[in-house]
C-alpha cells in the first residue's frame, strides 16, 4: 500500500500557524514602520552630517541666538553656530553612543543570560548574583567617580551605560532561555548526544533571536536617553557636540530667558523621535512573542446565533 | 551471546529540595525512591514493555539507561559493556547505539527545522556520512525505513505542516539514521489520534526485524499486550512482575496485575469482567510501605506482609517459566 | 425515547478564522438523552465533540456563530443567547471539562470552589452551602473534613473527583464530561468511571461522556455516537456499535484500538480528516473509507434509521444503492 495514501502531507486542521521572523512581525504592524523609517532616516543623517551639514560645528555664522531664518531653519545657538548643522553632527554622538552601548550591553546580557538560564544550577546562582550586584550601582555617582579618575571621554561613556544596561538583558534573554531548555527538541538534541555548543548554537539560540532584537532597539532607546541625561549634566566628552551637550549648552547660557526656543527643542525633540521610534518597534516584537491569550472558550455573552434561513 | 540490555539492581533516588526554612532547621533531606531494584535483560529483536501508573518509575529507569539522569546503584551493560559508571565524555560514543522517542510529537521536532534538517542532526553531531550527498542518502533511507515515502514530498517540511503521526515517524528516522541497537520508546503514541496509532506501533513492531530492541514505556496495557513479546509491571520503583505478555495479560500472578488487567476497559460491551477497582492511589515515593511497597492496597495481603519485601521469582501457577512475580503467595 | 432531557437538533457552529474564511466545526449534530441514561459521544481529534458539548452549555468564543435546537427539559437554551442559558448554565446542566483537575483555583480551598456556584445561582448561602458542599465531596468519594484543603493537597484523582463535586453543585439534570478520564492513571480511571455511573444510578443524573477512548465508552455507556468531520456518522447502543457497525468509520476505528485480550490484528486508518474550513462534496470519510463506492463522492449520506434505533450515514445501508455497493 502506497504510503502516499496513508498519510499525505497535506496540512492538518483549518489554519496553518506563520513562521514568525522578525521581519514578518513587523511588517503587520504599520506603527512600526514608521519607528523604522523615523531610525533610518536619523541613521543616515548621522552618516552623511560631514557632506550634508550646511556649516561646521564650529563656525560662528551669526550672533548669539539668532533666531530662525530662511539660511538657517532652526537659528543659531549661543555660539552663534548653526542649530540645523549642530543636530546632524550631535546626531553622529548620540546614536554612536547609543548603538555602541548597547552594543556592549547586549553581547554581556546575553552571554550571562544564555549561560545562567542554560546551564542553571550553581552558574544560574552565582551569574544572578552578579547582575544583582550590577543592578543596584548608581550610575550617575559612577558616572561622577569615573570622570573624575579617568576624565572624560566618549569611549568612557560607552562603556559605563554598557556595563549598566546589560542587567536587564541578562534577565530576560536567561528567563527565556530557561523556557527553551525545558522544550522536549532540546532535551532530544542532548540525548542524541549533541555538546553544549552545538545545541546553544542550533536550537537555543534560534529560538530566542527575536527576544535579543528586540532587546538590542529597546536598549538603544535607554541608551541614548542615558547619553542625554550624563551630557546635560556635562560629564560626556566636552569636546563633542551630542544632543544632550546641545540642550546643556543651552541651558547653561539662559537660552530660556533669552526666548531661544530653537536652541533647546529640536535637540530634545531628536532624542525623543529616536527614542519612539526604537520603542515602536521594540515593543511590536516584544508584543507578538508573548504567548498571547487565546479566546478562551469560556468568553461567554459573545458567541451569535443563526436563524435557520426562511423558506 | 551476550544480551544487548542488561540491567542490574538499578536505583535511583532523588533528592527533595528543602527549601531555606528546611535547611535552616536541619530538617532530614527526603529522597524520591524513583527505581529500587530493578533488574532485567533485552535481547536484540525484542521489545519490552515496562508498564506501570505514573510514579512507578518506568520512564525514569528508561532516562537511567540512556544516562539522561545518573543512577545511584547498580549496573547497565550494553551489549555487554558497562555503562553505568561512565563519565559523560566517554559516552558520547555510545549515544549513537541507543536512541529515545519522546512521547511528545508536537514537541519533539525543533520548529524551525525542516525534515532533513531533523534527521540529518544526529549525522552531524557524531561526525557520520562524509559528503553531503552521503548525509542525504542516509536522511532518504531513514525517511523510508519510517514509511514517509516518497521521502522528497517530506524532506522540505516543516513540522506544523505535518500530522502528529507523521512527526512522530520523522522523529523516529531521526532515531535511526545512526542504525542504533537499542530504542527506547517513551509513551510513543498516546499523544496521536487512535486511528493513527496502530501505525506508529506497527511501524516499531516491524523495526525489531533487523535486530533493534525496543524498550517500550507505556501506561497503557492494551497496546503493551498487543505489540511487546514481554511485558514488566512496575510499581513504587520495582518490577512486580515480569514474562511473555499474553502470559501476564491472560493469567496475571500478581495481585496488583491482576487488578490492572481486571479494570483496563474493552472495546467489546459483552466483555465487561468482574473489575477489583482498588481503593486510593498509588502513595508517594518518598515514602514506600515496610515490607511489600504494594501491601497497604492489596486485596489479599496478610500480616507478614508488611514485613518481609518478596523478590521476584518463578510464580508456580504460571505457564512459563519466565514468568516471575513478586509476591509471597505465587 | 419518551420525553428526553435533553434534545438536540441540528446543531451547527461555525467559527470565523482569523484571516478570513469560516470553519463550520459542527455540522447537523442532533440526539437526544433519556433521562439517567449514560450517552457517549466519541471521535477522535477535530470532529467537533469538545464544540459540541461547548455548545451546549453556551461557552463558544466571539467569534462563534451557533444554530440549531437545543432543548433542555423542553426549554430552548438557545433561541435567546446568552440571556436564556445563563440562568439554566450549573443549575440545569454542567460540564466538566477537559483537564478540569488541572484548572482548580489555586488559591482558593477545594469547599470554597463548590460553594461558589450555590451561592451565585442563590441555591444556597453561608453555612447552608458549606455544608452541602462537604456532603457533595462525601458523595464523589472526598472525606468532607478535606473542603479546606488546596488544590495543590490532592492527589490527581481527588481533584478529579472534585471537580465532579463542582459539576453537580446546583443539583443538575444533565452532566456533559469531556475527557473525564484521559490523563489518569488506568486504576484511577476505573475509580472515576465507576463514581460516574454510580452517579447516574443514585441521583438520576444523565450523563454525555465526551471521550476518543472507544473502550471507555463501551465500559460505562448504554448508547453512543461516532463522530466524524463535525457530523454524527453512527449513532446506537454500545453493543450495536460493536458487534454491528453501519458506518465503516466505526469498523475501522475499532479495528484500531488493540483490545487487552484479543488476538486480531490493529490496522490504523490510512489519511487524515478533512479540511472543515471548506465545503465537501459527499461523504466526508470517503477518502479514507475501504468500501466506498460510486455515490460517495457525489452525494452526501444522511443519517438515517437503519434498525430500530441504530442510526448510520453511509450509502451502503442505502436499499436503493443495494445492487452498486455489493
Amino acid at each position: 500500500m502506497s504510503t502516499l495514501l496513508e498519510e499525505p502531507g497535506v496540512v492538518v486542521g483549518a489554519v496553518e500557524e506563520r513562521r514568525r521572523t522578525v521581519w514578518s512581525i513587523l511588517r503587520e504592524r504599520p506603527a512600526t514602520l514608521v519607528g523604522l523609517t523615523v531610525l533610518s532616516a536619523f541613521v543616515l543623517i548621522a552618516i552623511l552630517a560631514p557632506v550634508i551639514a550646511p556649516s561646521r560645528v564650529h563656525e560662528r555664522v551669526g550672533s548669539t541666538f539668532d533666531p530662525p531664518s530662511p539660511g538657517h531653519p532652526l537659528g543659531l545657538d549661543d555660539g552663534g553656530i548653526d542649530i540645523l548643522s549642530l543636530l546632524m553632527h550631535g546626531a553622529r554622538a548620540s546614536l554612536l553612543v547609543g548603538f555602541g552601548s548597547t552594543a556592549i550591553a547586549i553581547f554581556l546580557g546575553s552571554v550571562v543570560g544564555i549561560v545562567a538560564g542554560y546551564f542553571g544550577g550553581r552558574t544560574d546562582m552565582v551569574a544572578m548574583r552578579v547582575t544583582d550586584y550590577f543592578l543596584v550601582i548608581p550610575d550617575v555617582p559612577l558616572m561622577i567617580v569615573i570622570a573624575a579618575i579617568w576624565g572624560q571621554s566618549l569611549w568612557h561613556i560607552i562603556l559605563i551605560i554598557g556595563l549598566l544596561l546589560w542587567t536587564w538583558t541578562a534577565r530576560v534573554i536567561r528567563a527565556q532561555v530557561k523556557s527553551v531548555r525545558e522544550r522536549v527538541y532540546v532535551k532530544r538534541a542532548r540525548a542524541l548526544g549533541a555538546g553544549h555548543f552545538h545545541t546553544i548554537l542550533r536550537h537555543v539560540l534560534p529560538q530566542i533571536e527575536p527576544l535579543i532584537v528586540a532587546n538590542i532597539v529597546l536598549t538603544i532607546a535607554v541608551a541614548i536617553f542615558n547619553e542625554t541625561a550624563l551630557a546635560y549634566l556635562g560629564l560626556s566628552d566636552p569636546s563633542v557636540i551630542s544632543w544632550g551637550k546641545m540642550i546643556k549648552n543651552a541651558t547653561d547660557a539662559s537660552a530660556v530667558s533669552a526666548g531661544a526656543w530653537w536652541a533647546i527643542v529640536p535637540p530634545g525633540v531628536c532624542v525623543a523621535l529616536v527614542i519612539l521610534s526604537c520603542t515602536l518597534i521594540g515593543q511590536a516584537l516584544e508584543d507578538a512573542l508573548n504567548p498571547r491569550l487565546r479566546v478562551s472558550f469560556l468568553a461567554a455573552r459573545g458567541f451569535r446565533i443563526r436563524r435557520p434561513e426562511q423558506g | 551471546m551476550t544480551s544487548l540490555l542488561e540491567v542490574e539492581d538499578l536505583v535511583v533516588r532523588y533528592l527533595v529540595p528543602r527549601g531555606i526554612v528546611g535547611t535552616l532547621a536541619r530538617r532530614p533531606k527526603r529522597r524520591v525512591h524513583a527505581v529500587e531494584g530493578v533488574s532485567f535483560s533485552l535481547e536484540r529483536g525484542e521489545m519490552l514493555a515496562l508498564v506501570g501508573e505514573s510514579g512507578c518509575g518506568k520512564t525514569t529507569t528508561a532516562h537511567a539507561i540512556l544516562r539522561l539522569v545518573d543512577a545511584e546503584a547498580g549496573s547497565i551493560r550494553l551489549d555487554g559493556e558497562q555503562i553505568s559508571r561512565l563519565s559523560h565524555g566517554a559516552l558520547r560514543p555510545l549515544r549513537r547505539r541507543m536512541q529515545i522517542i519522546y512521547q511528545d510529537p508536537y514537541e519533539s521536532l525543533d520548529p524551525r527545522f525542516r525534515v532533513w534538517r531533523t534527521v540529518e542532526e544526529p549525522l552531524l553531531i557524531h561526525g557520520l556520512g562524509g559528503s553531503k550527498e552521503d548525509r542525504r542518502l542516509r536522511v532518504v533511507t531513514a525517511l523510508e525505513r519510517v514509511g514517509l515515502t516518497p521521502p522528497d514530498l517530506f524532506l522540505d517540511r516543516y513540522p506544523h505542516e505535518l500530522s502528529g503521526g507523521q512527526r512522530q515517524r520523522v522523529a523516529i528516522a531521526a532515531g535511526l539514521v545512526l542504525e542504533p541497537e537499542l530504542l527506547v520508546a517513551d509513551e510513543p503514541v498516546s499523544m496521536l489520534d487512535v486511528s493513527v496509532r496502530a501505525g506508529v506501533l506497527v511501524l516499531l513492531d516491524r523495526l525489531r526485524d533487523g535486530g533493534l530492541g525496543v524498550l517500550m514505556i507505556t501506561h497503557d496495557l492494551s497496546t503493551a499486550a498487543h505489540f511487546a513479546d514481554r511485558i514488566a509491571v512496575m510499581y513504587l520503583g520495582r518490577i512486580v512482575e515480569e514474562g511473555p505478555s499474553r502470559e501476564v495479560v491472560t493469567n496475571p500472578q500478581h495481585p496488583y496485575t491482576k487488578a490492572l488487567m481486571s479494570v483496563v476497559p474493552k472495546p467489546d460491551p459483552r466483555e465487561r469482567s468482574r473489575a477489583q477497582i482498588l481503593r486510593g492511589e498509588t502513595p508517594n515515593p518518598i515514602d514506600v510501605p515496610p515490607g511489600c511497597r504494594f501491601h497497604p492496597r492489596c486485596p489479599v495481603a496478610q500480616d507478614i506482609c508488611s514485613m518481609e519485601d518478596p523478590a521476584l521469582r518463578a510464580a508456580k501457577q504460571a505457564r512459563s517459566p519466565e514468568h516471575v512475580a513478586a509476591c509471597l503467595f505465587t | 425515547m419518551s420525553d428526553p432531557v435533553l434534545s438536540v437538533a441540528d446543531l451547527n457552529v461555525w467559527f470565523d478564522l482569523p484571516h478570513g474564511g469560516t470553519l463550520h466545526a459542527v455540522r447537523g449534530v442532533s440526539f437526544s438523552l433519556a433521562p439517567g441514561e449514560r450517552f457517549g459521544l466519541v471521535g477522535e481529534s477535530g470532529c467537533g465533540k469538545t464544540t459540541s458539548i461547548l455548545a451546549l452549555m453556551g461557552l463558544l468564543p466571539p467569534n462563534a456563530t451557533v444554530s440549531g435546537t437545543i432543548l433542555l427539559e423542553g426549554k430552548d437554551l438557545l433561541v435567546g443567547g446568552e440571556s436564556s442559558i445563563r440562568p439554566r448554565r450549573w443549575v440545569d446542566v454542567s460540564m466538566i471539562f477537559q483537564g478540569a483537575m488541572n484548572a482548580l483555583n489555586p488559591v482558593k480551598t477545594v469547599g470554597s470552589q463548590i460553594v461558589e456556584p450555590m451561592e451565585l445561582h442563590e441555591i444556597a448561602q453561608g453555612a447552608d452551602a458549606r455544608t452541602r458542599a462537604g456532603e457533595l465531596l462525601e458523595l464523589v468519594g472526598i472525606p468532607a473534613a478535606r473542603a479546606d484543603r488546596y488544590p495543590h493537597e490532592f492527589s490527581g484523582g481527588m481533584r478529579q473527583r472534585a471537580a465532579i463535586a463542582m459539576a453537580l453543585a446546583c443539583e443538575p439534570k444533565v452532566l456533559l464530561a469531556d475527557e473525564p478520564t484521559t490523563a489518569l492513571d488506568v486504576m484511577v480511571q476505573a475509580q472515576i468511571l465507576d463514581l460516574l455511573v454510580s452517579l447516574t444510578t443514585e441521583l438520576g443524573l444523565t450523563l454525555a461522556l465526551v471521550t476518543h477512548d472507544l473502550p471507555v465508552v463501551a465500559e460505562v455507556c448504554e448508547r453512543g455516537a461516532v463522530m466524524y468531520a463535525g457530523e454524527i456518522v453512527e449513532m446506537g447502543t454500545v453493543d450495536a456499535l460493536y458487534h454491528s457497525p453501519r458506518h465503516p468509520y466505526t469498523r475501522l476505528l475499532f479495528r484500531a484500538v488493540p483490545d487487552l485480550l484479543g488476538e486480531t490484528e490493529v490496522v490504523s486508518i490510512p489519511g487524515v480528516p478533512p479540511r472543515l474550513d471548506r465545503s465537501l462534496e459527499g461523504c466526508p470519510f470517503r477518502p479514507r473509507c475501504d468500501r466506498a463506492f460510486e455515490p460517495c463522492g457525489s452525494v452526501w449520506p444522511e443519517l438515517r434509521d437503519v434498525t430500530g434505533g441504530h442510526l448510520a450515514a453511509c450509502h451502503l445501508n442505502d436499499p436503493s444503492y443495494a445492487e452498486a455497493s455489493s
